[in-house]
């Protein structure tokens, strides 16, 4: 069966008179494991694609599976859920709360899914030292470098064990080194079994991904698989 | 969770301190204001009970004229209808009557040597130290002898006797009243302000008979003051005297009396129900502060949730259900609600403590006042609070990501 299945997704934003076609019936099936990187021109409606595979937001019409279950029948308190159980999201601006220590922000999904105080800080601490940030726990993200506060996301990202890691141009605010190290944690984590799929600009990563589904214009205009 | 909820609420509160504690200051106040409002209102009510009390227990006051009902007083001359016969059969014939006092007085100003002072003179017998409550600080009291003899003796409230012999024990001495000379024979003890703010020492007491033929040339008296054994009874001896003294007047069953039997235990309901609704109308007029400080959490509560609209769409992202967010904004303004009222309550009974000291006010705090301006203020928190809550907890995740 089928992680993620999409089948002839629309998202139309009403702008008054101007109708905005973000996505024009998108058909998508990813299998379970599977490293598939989205790419496309600016404005093709990459995030728009990744926020509804990620559960953030509803499409205006079509159908979304995933892991079977169809998302459209879903309550937000059980959006929530798939969100905090299903989902690892990682977004390009980081989105970490700027009060709270390296340690609280990957310790937070933990909160909203009922972990012990103590048990939070053992998972998160071991997911910080997944991506190498064992020695910066107590900072906050603006004590951090672009790269670092990336990994505290993913990290972030990985707390509560998903099947299913997402990330929104994981590397587009990073320089060619922090990006390398970002990408070979999503190679680990695929690796590791876990569905990968990523938005980016630059042909480079894509490379890291066996599969490369391009959009154009809130439509899927090509889907390679890279052999072996 | 909700312990959870609790904390996150904490660390949102402490990350804005100075606003917290601003928002906070209106509940503070408001809290605050309630009690020292309602303190100073049971304060009221406690001193005019005391002085009621101190005018006497179970005080009846005949005074000559129809009570005042539908407007239209008595004609002239009503004014001289009661007697000192009309004490002396009250209390020879009406059960329950413990002591009875006739009186009469009026302003006449005495000398001694150089000095002057004008106060009032009442003429009454020695019955009447015991209904009042009056003591005798220096020397003594006139006797029901003096009376009879119309003798020229003099007792005086300690005010007359500071205003007149400075420094000088009066008893002994021989004052004018109306250049009349009397010897003084004592001094009260003081009693300080009645109910009415009037200085109860700033009196002279003679015997009646000589008050009423040597000073003020009458025969009647101006007002009987009665004692009865108990407040059970005083309605029972109201009606006898009333009766008694109709008899004695020889009143027709269709014609009005022409006295006024007053009650003091009722005048002191009327006073009691009068400083309750005085109470009341302080307690609201603070309860309106209280309710601005409610509008005043839920004003800041939305400043809130629109400045962290992006922590909430984080929050929401990560896994937050509508219930964790409404939580922690709704604990956040509980929170207000709740420290705010314990300063309040600090604030309330200080202030009441200053008030007392400073103006010299009687206050007497309530804890009825405090539990009830403590509920309220976690009430406001909750009932203000739940709006921006609402607000905050219905966002919508990609929405709230997107807010810049
Ligand atoms: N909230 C919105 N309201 C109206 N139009 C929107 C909204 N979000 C996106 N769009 C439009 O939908 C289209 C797709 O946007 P989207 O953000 O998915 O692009 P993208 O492929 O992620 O671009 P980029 O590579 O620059 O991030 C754009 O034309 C954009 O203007
Ligand atoms: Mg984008």
């Amino acid at each position: 069966m089928e992680a993620i299945s999409l089948s002839d997704i629309k998202k139309i934003y009403q702008m008054g008179d101007n109708v905005v076609h973000a996505l024009d019936g998108v058909s998508l099936a990813i299998a379970g494991g599977e490293f598939t990187a989205i790419m496309g021109p600016s404005g093709s409606g990459k995030s728009t694609l990744m926020n509804i595979l990620g559960c953030l937001d509803r499409p205006t019409s079509g159908s979304y599976r995933l892991d079977g279950q169809e998302v459209a029948t879903l309550s937000d308190d059980e959006l929530a859920v798939t969100r905090n159980k299903k989902i690892g999201f990682v977004f390009q601006s980081f989105n970490l709360l700027p009060r709270m220590s390296a340690l609280q922000n990957v310790a937070l999904p933990l909160v909203y899914a009922g972990v012990e105080k103590a048990e939070r800080i053992v998972r998160a601490s071991r997911s910080l030292a997944m991506v190498g940030l064992d020695t910066r726990m107590d900072h906050r993200p603006n004590e951090l470098s672009g790269g670092q506060r990336q990994r505290v996301a993913i990290a972030r990202a990985l707390v509560n064990d998903p099947t299913i890691v997402m990330a929104d141009e994981p590397t587009g605010n990073l320089d060619t080194k922090s990006s390398n190290e970002v990408m070979e944690i999503f190679r680990q984590l695929n690796a590791q079994g876990r569905t990968i799929v990523l938005v980016t600009h630059e042909p480079d990563i894509a490379e890291n991904a066996r599969r490369v589904v391009t959009v154009r214009d809130g439509q899927i205009v090509r889907d390679e698989r890279k052999a072996g | 969770m909700l312990v959870e909820s609790i904390m996150i609420a904490l660390e949102g509160l402490k990350a804005n301190k100075l606003r917290s504690i601003l928002t906070m200051l209106g509940i503070i106040i408001g809290v605050g204001a309630v009690i020292a409002m309602v303190s100073i209102g049971m304060g009221v009510r406690d001193k005019v009970q005391s002085s009621i009390a101190g005018l006497g227990s179970n005080l009846l006051i005949v005074s000559p004229g129809a009570a005042s009902q539908g407007g239209s007083r008595q004609a002239a001359g009503s004014g001289i209808t009661l007697t000192a016969k009309d004490a002396t059969a009250i209390a020879r014939q009406v059960q329950g009557v413990t002591l009875v006092a006739p009186m009469v007085s009026r302003q006449y100003q005495i000398v001694y040597g150089n000095q002057n002072w004008t106060t009032s003179v009442q003429g009454t017998t020695p019955e009447y130290l015991d209904i009042r409550n009056f003591t005798v600080e220096e020397g003594g009291f006139f006797t029901s002898q003096d009376s009879e003899a119309r003798a020229r003796v003099a007792v005086l409230g300690k005010t007359t006797a500071d205003n007149l012999f400075s420094g000088v024990s009066p008893v002994g001495k021989t004052i004018r009243i109306n250049k009349a000379p009397f010897r003084v024979v004592g001094v009260l003890g003081s009693k300080g302000q009645s109910a009415g703010g009037m200085d109860q020492d700033d009196v002279i007491l003679v015997p009646i008979t000589t008050a009423q033929e040597r000073l003020l040339g009458i025969t009647y008296v101006q007002n009987i003051n009665i004692q009865a054994a108990s407040s059970e009874t005083i309605d029972q001896v109201q009606e006898d005297v009333t009766s008694l003294l109709r008899q004695r007047h020889n009143l027709a069953a269709n014609v009005p009396d022409d006295f006024r039997v007053q009650n003091m235990v009722a005048v002191m309901a009327t006073a009691t129900e009068a400083t309750d609704t005085i109470t009341l109308l302080l307690g609201v007029i603070a309860a309106i502060s209280l309710l601005v400080g409610g509008i005043g959490i839920m004003n800041i509560m939305l400043v809130s949730v629109t400045e962290r609209t992006r922590e909430i769409g984080i929050r929401k992202a990560l896994g937050a259900r509508y219930g964790n967010i409404l939580l922690q904004f709704l604990i956040e303004a509980i929170v207000i609600g709740v420290v705010g009222g314990l300063m309040g309550i600090g604030l309330g009974v200080g202030a009441s403590y200053i008030i007392s000291a400073v103006a010299g006010w009687n206050t007497v705090i309530s804890s009825l006042a405090i539990v009830t301006a403590f509920g309220f203020s976690v009430l406001i928190g909750l009932f203000f609070g739940i709006y921006p809550a609402r607000k905050a907890a219905l966002l919508d995740p990609i929405d709230a990501l997107r807010y810049e």
